[in-house]
């Protein structure tokens, strides 16, 4: 009888890759960037007004814009991802005539300013819109100046990071996983909920990351196609803007609860989603 | 490969660099003067500019045209300006206070409100009373711009409490609304409906004669080429540039 062999099994940690020290022309960019990036965020920090920092806080309205910021940014990431991630999958997966044309098109609300985002988006969903008006007529449904105006600003805005993130992880994703259970009897639908969508969850969590934290900050779409009016549109961003007219240090508060409160919430769901996977 | 890399960092680095020079780059010529002037000054402005330019050989005016709000906030962070047309004196308190002035401002013209609606008017406004009718959406300027601190002072005057859509964060979008067929009528001030003319109709009412906007000028503490930034304020001041700014629909301080 053969003894038992206790060898030890190969870790199956990946290698902690330690190719010598970071090159020197890689790190000083680096930490240039990030300085970049961290600067402003400290002259927010150096110029707050600590000592009122709590009234300001228990202002009427902050509250109320800042509820309204999180929820709106929160269903507009729904939307996106109940929309953005089919997109992405044919973008990915089917070989269709006008593909490169379409992937093109989807890149459109990151280029357009977003205050002609809004416009465009008043052409077509506001009361004289194409679809607007019709909407208006037959449902009696009219979306500038709603809270739902506010979603759809937000997610016209946001989506193109969510596709493209995901169609990345897709493209990335080793498709022989899905041909497998292709071969096996899936059919398409079930191959892209059981198999290609947990391929691709990381992907897509960090899609629906980016896209909340692009509508959480979106201004210029939301106030021209949704108006600003408190409580049912007035979002953190403009409530920013407008303290800007008249009170700088207001407008330096509720920039940090907004950076505060996002900062937060996207650390707590790297944790839990993104570390894990 | 590394080198490549290296070559694009340093690239773009010097790039960076280039940015930070020009952004920085102080021309310091006595002729060439910077004015930030309020949004609604845009269209007069540009024209009170290329007569003064004319008038003037070898000056030359460049514009700023925001809020005049964050024009006076850019003036305090120390940006780069010769003169400051503000919107509301408040404004121009706000920069005298920081000690950025030199000399005292003067009030070179006025604007009050008036209520634009689509053209054809479909909702038959004729006053103030109307845009309190639940079948009319109206859109104000925010209360924290000029625009939206007049319309309280006029609505309040006429005695109409208004539930607006929407506060707007300018008064060119509050006329955008309009002119998009998004609200029924908006109040903005006498030269914005006339220069939307085409696509609004303006009604005229009596209580915003209690809520004028005076716009002041002054030249600048820190102004690079102070002669020529007085010359273009005494300009302002002047007949041909008060006539430009009435065939805009300013009125006379």
């Amino acid at each position: 009888m053969q003894a038992d062999t206790t060898v030890p099994a190969p870790p199956r940690r990946r290698p902690r890759r330690r190719a010598g020290r970071a090159p020197v022309a890689l790190l000083v960019p680096a930490v240039l960037g990030l300085v970049f990036l961290v600067l402003p965020l400290a002259g927010l920090l150096v110029r707050a007004p600590w000592t009122s920092l709590p009234e300001r806080l228990a202002a009427p309205g902050v509250l109320t814009a800042l509820g309204l910021s999180i929820q709106t940014a929160t269903m507009a990431t729904a939307l996106c991802l109940v929309l953005g991630v089919p997109l992405a999958w044919l973008l990915a997966r089917v070989e269709f005539p006008g593909r490169r044309v379409v992937r093109a098109l989807v890149t459109v609300p990151l280029v357009l300013p977003p205050v002609v985002g809004g416009v465009a988006l008043l052409l077509v969903f506001g009361r004289n819109g194409i679809l607007g008006a019709w909407l208006d007529s037959a449902f009696g449904i009219t979306l500038p100046f709603t809270t739902a105006g506010v979603v759809l600003a937000e997610a016209f805005v946001a989506m193109p990071f969510l596709v493209i993130a995901v169609e990345g992880a897709l493209r990335g994703a080793d498709s022989r996983y899905e041909e497998a259970a292709a071969t096996l009897g899936a059919g398409r639908w079930t191959t892209f909920t059981r198999v290609t969508l947990p391929l691709v969850a990381p992907g897509v969590a960090a899609g629906a990351v980016l896209c909340w934290a692009r509508a959480l900050g979106e201004f210029g779409a939301t106030i021209t196609f949704a108006g600003n009016f408190p409580g049912r549109t007035q979002t953190m961003p403009l409530a920013v803007y407008l303290a800007l007219e008249t009170d700088l240090q207001a407008a330096i508060v509720l920039s940090l609860i907004l950076l505060t409160v996002s900062v937060a919430i996207l650390a707590c769901l790297r944790d839990k989603w993104i570390a894990g996977s | 490969m590394s080198g490549r890399l290296t070559r694009a960092l340093a690239a773009g680095l010097a790039a960076l660099a280039a940015l930070g020079l020009t952004a920085c780059a102080d021309d310091g010529g006595g002729e060439e003067i910077t004015v930030f002037a309020a949004a609604s000054l845009t269209g007069a402005f540009t024209a009170i500019g290329a007569d003064f330019e004319a008038a003037h050989p070898g000056a030359k005016v460049t514009f700023n045209f925001a809020g005049s709000s964050g024009l006076a906030t850019q003036i305090n962070q120390g940006a780069p300006a010769d003169v400051f047309a503000s919107a509301a004196p408040a404004n121009m308190t706000a920069v005298a206070d920081a000690g950025n002035l030199d000399g005292d401002p003067v009030t070179f013209a006025g604007n009050q409100l008036v209520i634009v609606v689509p053209e054809g008017n479909p909702k038959a406004v004729t006053g103030p009373a109307d845009l309190a009718r639940p079948d009319v959406k109206v859109a104000l300027c925010a209360e924290q711009v000029p625009c939206g601190a007049a319309a309280v002072k006029a609505l309040d005057a006429a005695a109409v409490a208004v539930t607006p859509v929407t506060f707007e964060q300018d008064v060119k979008s509050a006329l955008s609304k309009v002119t998009l067929g998004e609200v029924d009528a908006a109040l903005v001030y006498r030269t914005d409906a006339q220069a939307a003319s085409g696509d609004v109709d303006a009604v005229e009412f009596p209580e915003s004669a209690s809520a004028v906007n005076e716009y002041p000028i002054a030249v600048l503490k820190a102004a690079p080429a102070k002669e020529t930034a007085k010359a273009f304020v005494a300009y302002v001041l002047s007949d041909p540039a008060k006539k430009v700014l009435a065939d805009a629909g300013f009125q006379a301080p």
